[in-house]
């Protein structure tokens, strides 16, 4: 009787084996497989429609792989639009804003994790509560200070206001707090000064973080459309993803105007 | 030393500079801190809390650029809350994109992270298939939608016609316009919902399941009184986050519809956007600003008071 029941629970345990084994990831996998095909779908379009002829893409039904294959389309949109100039535009403006912004940003992240002085708290508030404040609200007022300042359709109307953030002085901040203290009185009793604390001990300790908010601020920059829809006016300093716009009107097939 | 651990951030800097010994005090500590904040300072305080200020002071203007700016009151807070149609009507389009797109893209994200979260192989191949959208830029694969979503040649309508559903002209639809931005901004969104929902996953301990499993807790109820509760935290986070974001909705909106058919996808921003560079009302956009940061606020302070019912922290 002990062996039946023994045996049993061997054959339960096979069966769960087998579930676990077989069929759980035969699940997942087929799930996974139409929800990835699905994500996939607009992005496959979109690179095999590129190659099409005007008439193929307006065919219906759509077709999905060319009849015939149009590689010059790609060379006519690069001379419909200054692509290469977008592309520079916005490496220059995406970039200098990473650079200028996780520079300065590590450097105040420094004095507020770091130093004591009068309006500390103060200071840390505001910037705080500008964090809380959406873009939108400064998007007129900007506006107008860049026109004062003659910086419309400028790179440093561009790029300037954009590039001093309460979020990348707030974010360093948190992340300077978590490096053990004795680090930097050890440099200090060898000599060394604040800049130098700041420079040897803080920033190479900081890869990870500093190197997480150049991530955040060239993604957001190089997908930002607001600012500088505001700000450029001319394909001298247009980045893509305004330029991209010009494509709107020759794009639209008819009836989503 | 004497010198204490650091506890707190606030108390830790105070009991420092207390235990330090005074040749290491006297060293301009003020000066320095003036030197290092000087270059993000300056620049905040100049172009992004003057603005605020300014903005501040313009909501209580009428001002079109040309003429000088006359002192109204509180007259544009009157004219958007009780007499613009179209205002009232971006506000409502707002809430029915966060409250559609917010749930199910964060819905999305955690059923796809709860399948990514598994010893399978080949499985980060299917995570970076689904961050893929999320990196591309919103206005041109909003282009690329714009053409998917035609009512006749679209690939979107010819597909639903091979399982029979007459599709609907989408864009050019009052009723249809909304749903397909929304559509759109899940498919481009879940999947950094996705990766949150994978960090907050690996971040709960396996002794927790096998605790669970001993008691035989079935995987539903794992599920529901482990991942779930454990997960909150990330929960939060990802709903925070989303909420924000999606009131400032904007891109997809001026890209795809440019507002219409009407004013049927014209959201808040868009709505400021048009009134201040379009219609050239300065101190009217700057109003309809400082509305959407006190609907922002509002749905965030309540986030915070709502999360003590369903946020578990250690």
């Amino acid at each position: 009787m002990a062996s039946t029941a023994l045996r049993g629970r061997a054959r339960g345990e096979e069966r769960q084996l087998a579930w676990r084994r077989i069929a759980w990831p035969l699940i997942v996998y087929s799930v996974l497989t139409a929800l990835a095909v699905l994500t996939l779908i607009p992005i496959v379009w979109m690179v095999l429609t590129a190659f099409k002829s005007a008439p193929e893409v307006a065919a219906s039904p759509p077709t999905w792989i060319p009849r015939e294959w149009h590689p010059e389309n790609f060379q006519a949109a690069w001379e419909f639009a200054p692509f290469g100039r977008y592309l520079l535009n916005t490496a220059f403006m995406a970039g200098t804003i990473m650079v200028l912004e996780v520079l300065t940003s590590a450097l105040a992240a420094y004095a507020f994790a770091r130093l004591r002085f009068k309006g500390r708290d103060v200071l840390f508030l505001i910037y705080l509560g500008t964090l809380m404040i959406p873009r939108q609200v400064t998007l007129i007022p900007s506006f107008l200070l860049m026109r004062e300042l003659h910086w419309i359709d400028t790179y440093q109307g561009l790029i300037i206001p954009q590039a001093f953030s309460a979020f990348g002085t707030f974010l360093l901040r948190q992340f300077f707090l978590t490096i053990p203290y004795e680090l930097e009185d050890a440099a200090r009793i060898d000599g060394a000064s604040r800049f130098g604390c700041f420079w040897r001990i803080i920033l190479p300790l900081s890869g990870p973080a500093l190197a997480t908010l150049a991530v955040f601020i060239f993604l957001f920059q190089w997908n930002n459309l607001l600012w500088p829809l505001v700000i450029s006016n001319t394909d001298g300093t247009r980045p893509i993803a305004v330029g991209l716009r010009k494509f709107l009107a020759s794009t639209a097939p008819t009836g989503t105007c | 030393m004497a010198r204490s651990l650091p506890t707190t951030p606030a108390t830790a800097g105070a009991a420092r500079a207390y235990a330090r010994p005074g040749w290491l005090r006297r060293d301009h500590e003020t000066l320095s801190a003036y030197l290092f904040l000087a270059p993000n300072a300056i620049g905040f305080l100049i172009f992004s809390a003057l603005p605020v200020l300014a903005a501040l002071v313009l909501a209580f203007y009428d001002w079109d650029l040309l003429l000088g700016a006359k002192f109204i009151g509180l007259e544009n807070f009157r004219r958007l809350l009780l007499e613009d149609a179209n205002f009232r009507a971006a506000f409502l389009n707002t809430f029915y994109f966060v409250a559609v797109s917010v749930p199910l893209s964060a819905g999305l994200g955690l059923a796809v992270a709860l399948l990514c979260n598994q010893a399978l192989r080949g499985i980060t191949l299917f995570r970076s298939i689904f961050l893929l959208p999320y990196v591309t830029i919103t206005v041109a694969v909003a282009l690329v939608w714009r053409w998917l979503y035609h009512p006749d040649l679209g690939l979107i309508n010819n597909l639903l016609a091979l399982v029979g559903i007459d599709g609907p002209s989408w864009l050019v639809s009052t009723r249809w316009a909304m749903p397909a931005i929304i559509l759109l901004t899940i498919w481009k969104s879940f999947g950094y919902n996705m990766v949150l929902f994978l960090a907050g996953l690996q971040g709960i301990p396996e002794q927790l399941y096998e605790a669970a499993t001993i008691d035989g807790a079935n995987a539903w109820q794992r599920f529901r009184h482990v991942t779930l509760p454990m997960l909150s935290p990330t929960t939060f986070f990802v709903v925070i986050i989303s909420i924000i974001g999606s009131f400032q909705v904007f891109d997809q909106a001026l890209v795809m519809t440019n507002g219409g058919p009407g004013v049927a996808t014209t959201t808040l921003v868009l709505f400021i956007y048009q009134a201040g560079f379009q219609s050239f009302q300065m101190g009217y956009a700057a109003a309809a600003a400082w509305l959407l940061f006190v609907v922002i606020m509002v749905f965030t302070l309540i986030q915070f008071r709502a999360q003590r019912r369903w946020v578990t922290y250690e």
